[in-house]
């Protein structure tokens, strides 16, 4: 049960970050499978957030190398790229654990952001945009297409044209994966997406995740706090303590894994002797 | 009377009382001596006193506040909220801008012949020089709508770029006798070129780091002008700067000027005129330009800039390149200005660029609302217009213009206009506005 090792779409070898004396991840690596939901879970503060950081770029590791490998064979070096030219070049996408939307912009506008680069070179780099040539209305009305089957996607339509600071909560983390996912990803990172969502809206977000990877070849990576959705939808979950990895498998080889269970539930005094002999302390 | 309504109306007076006092401590010393050179002492410094005016200002601080107290902070039924009902709502004001955009254009258009018209061609000269003027400040207004409105970034030197395009143009003028009209696209590129070279190291900064930056190369600039005697002329300035012409015939008296060809009686008001309908285009195309910006990518990316940088760099932009478009344009419309200022005057000087000038600016700017084109033109023609106008008041024109800015801010503290209207709509109509609470402001 390797599929991720065989054809990985980011490899994480040996990544360690060290803010001054903190190590927040240490000496890190694992692979996430293309095609695959992988999640990244632990308890608080154990430097998943971290890790999502220095694969988008906003953070520079002090050690080791994060290898893209895109589908059309080119690799990339994300450590060693500006952060939107991983977005760019590599197509790596995220969304934030506090919601980063343009907020006095609306929905549609937000989605027309997203897909700058394009749009840019349509428009000649503006001068061509000025003069409303031909080719740049057109690549402008396919971008408001793909802005509309995202709005659609999401059930956000109806207030495309209203400020994304006036959605509700629930409706502004999905808009930010259909941003995301309108940068035309091949790896989409998402940092707790289920935060702060109710149980229907979190069943929705999983249908949403699921058809994302099954139709529009991208690959996911998320953070989860919310079991019912790493355990139903993920297919290879990895899982940090104290940054470093105490176990990598499915879904049901981690949730039998004693360590997880340490780490998440604590264990009873009497049995931490036997606990740590077993962990290998 | 009843116990309570008198405790109401006492509280009311002691309230008054106070203020009164603090207004007493406050303008005996700021308005009650004045510090002068007493004329027939030699010179000596002397103190005149003026209790009398004191004593006016004091009561009018009580009386004011008593009234304040007694139908507005302390009433059931404030009267400002009977009043408020007759001030335009933000929606209204935008139904209102529908139809001011075309009359502010055709009364711009038509103004130098209501005046000539009204006041025949000696008396009008004064207003269309100040229109002239608020012109000016409306262009310089929406140039820096660009940097400071759509892209967020605070810039308090943006007089530095009006220098460079007033002295490229005096300067390729005086060393290599280039018309106007050849300088005018030359300013602008080396306006922007100046916009290149300072965002460069300077845009890394943000917020406040920005604002000071700009506002020490804003100094640099005119501090340079000062002390490179030999090149700029210094304190001396550039005196003969030639006056544009009408596409190659000059505004002169006798055979071959504008009067000449045209058929018309020379009259000197005709320059004026040129003058006003010149800036007026300027302004007009750096208005279409802006607008048409907004709604290209690149336009959009200023105004996502602006909301969120994180977030537009995790969306593959180019954040650095971005910020330096904004710049290098909004320093290139103030160079066009700053080429149009020197063939007005004829005669400039670093006097013309201090500092003052950028907060003018960006005050017309802010106090028209961040990003609304038609609110730098109110706010320019209030801020600009209404000082020019005002100056047989001397100085209590300063009082009244804080009080001015005062009112604005408690008013309305976004500004004027201060909504936003998307760049693209789905449905094809048009979208509602965006409320300005929603908008941010940008933090550079």
């Amino acid at each position: 049960m390797t599929q991720w090792n065989e054809n990985p779409v980011l490899a994480i070898e040996h990544l360690t970050m060290r803010f001054g004396g903190l190590v927040a991840v240490g000496d890190l690596s694992f692979n996430v499978g293309r095609g695959d939901i992988t999640a990244l879970i632990g308890p608080n503060g154990a430097g998943k957030t971290t890790v999502f950081n220095c694969a988008t770029g906003f953070y520079k590791p002090t050690e080791g190398r994060i290898v893209m490998n895109r589908s059309n064979g080119e690799h990339f070096l994300l450590e060693q790229m500006a952060d939107f030219k991983i977005s760019a070049k590599a197509k790596v996408a995220r969304t934030f654990q506090n919601i980063r939307l343009f907020g006095g912009m609306t929905l549609l506008e937000n989605l027309m952001v997203a897909q700058h680069n394009r749009l840019m070179l349509a428009s000649g780099f503006t001068f061509g945009g000025i003069f409303g040539l031909a080719g740049f209305k057109s690549a402008e009305k396919q971008a408001v297409e793909k802005a509309r089957y995202w709005l659609e996607k999401t059930n956000l339509v109806d207030r495309a044209d209203a400020p994304a600071a006036d959605l509700p909560y629930g409706d502004q983390r999905r808009l930010e994966i259909a941003r995301a996912m309108c940068s035309g990803p091949e790896l989409l990172c998402l940092d707790e997406p289920a935060a702060g969502l109710n149980p229907r809206e979190s069943a929705e977000l999983n249908m949403l995740l699921n058809d994302i990877r099954n139709e529009h070849d991208t690959s996911i990576l998320l953070i989860e706090h919310d079991m019912s959705v790493v355990m139903e939808i993920s297919d290879h979950v990895v899982v940090l303590d104290y940054g470093e990895k105490i176990s990598d498998g499915t879904p049901d080889q981690v949730k039998s894994d004693p360590k997880v269970i340490a780490a998440y539930l604590g264990v009873p005094d009497d049995e931490v002797e036997e606990v740590e002999e077993e962990v290998g302390l | 009377m009843s116990a309570p309504q008198e405790s109401f109306l006492v509280s009311c007076a002691k309230d008054a009382a106070v203020g009164g006092l603090i207004a007493l401590a406050l303008f005996s010393l700021m308005i009650g001596m004045q510090a002068d050179v007493a004329t027939g002492l030699g010179g000596q410094l002397g103190i005149t006193y003026r209790w009398g005016a004191v004593g006016i200002a004091v009561a009018v601080v009580f009386a004011g506040r008593l009234l304040l107290n007694l139908f507005v902070w302390k009433a059931d039924t404030p009267v400002t909220r009977t009043l408020g009902s007759f001030i335009p709502k933000a929606s209204s004001v935008v139904g209102l801008g529908k139809y001011a955009m075309p009359i502010f254009l055709v009364l711009a258009v038509v103004l130098p012949f209501l005046l000539t018209y009204w006041l025949g061609s000696r008396g009008s000269r004064q207003y269309l020089d100040l229109a002239i003027l608020v012109t000016t400040y409306v262009m310089l207004g929406w140039g820096l709508n660009i940097v400071v409105g759509l892209a967020g970034l605070l810039d308090l030197g943006y007089v530095a770029f009006y220098a460079v395009g007033a002295y490229s143009y005096a300067l390729l003028a005086q060393y290599f006798g280039f018309s106007f009209w050849v300088c005018l696209p030359l300013a602008g590129i080396l306006a922007a070129f100046w916009g290149i070279i300072l965002g460069f190291p300077v845009l890394r900064l943000r917020g406040d780091y920005l604002a000071i930056v700009t506002l020490a190369f804003g100094e640099i600039i005119r501090v340079v002008l000062l002390n490179w005697y030999e090149f700029t002329g210094g304190p001396d300035g550039i005196t003969g700067i030639p006056r544009p012409s009408f596409f190659g015939i000059e505004f002169e008296r006798g055979e071959g000027g504008f009067a000449d060809v045209f058929g018309l009686e020379y009259s000197s008001i005709h320059r004026i005129i040129f003058l006003y309908y010149l800036i007026l285009i300027m302004a007009l195309v750096t208005n279409f330009v802006t607008m048409r910006l907004r709604k290209l990518p690149i336009g959009r990316a200023w105004e996502a800039l602006r909301e969120d940088e994180i977030a537009c760099r995790s969306l593959g932009i180019n954040t650095t390149n971005t910020k330096l478009t904004a710049f290098a344009l909004g320093a290139m419309f103030g160079g066009f200005a700053g080429s149009f200022f020197a063939t007005r005057q004829g005669f400039i000087s670093p006097e013309s660029f201090t500092f003052i000038e950028s907060a003018v600016i960006l005050a017309i700017v802010v106090l028209g609302g961040l990003g609304s084109q038609i609110g730098v033109v109110i706010a320019a023609v209030v801020m600009i217009g209404g000082f020019e106008f005002f100056r047989g008041l001397e100085e209590y024109r300063m009082l009244v213009f804080g009080l001015l800015m005062v009112v604005i801010m408690v008013w309305r503290p976004r500004g004027l206009i201060s909504v936003r209207r998307p760049s693209i709509a789905l449905s094809g109509g048009k979208a509602s506005v965006i409320s300005a609470d929603l908008v941010q402001e940008g933090h550079g």
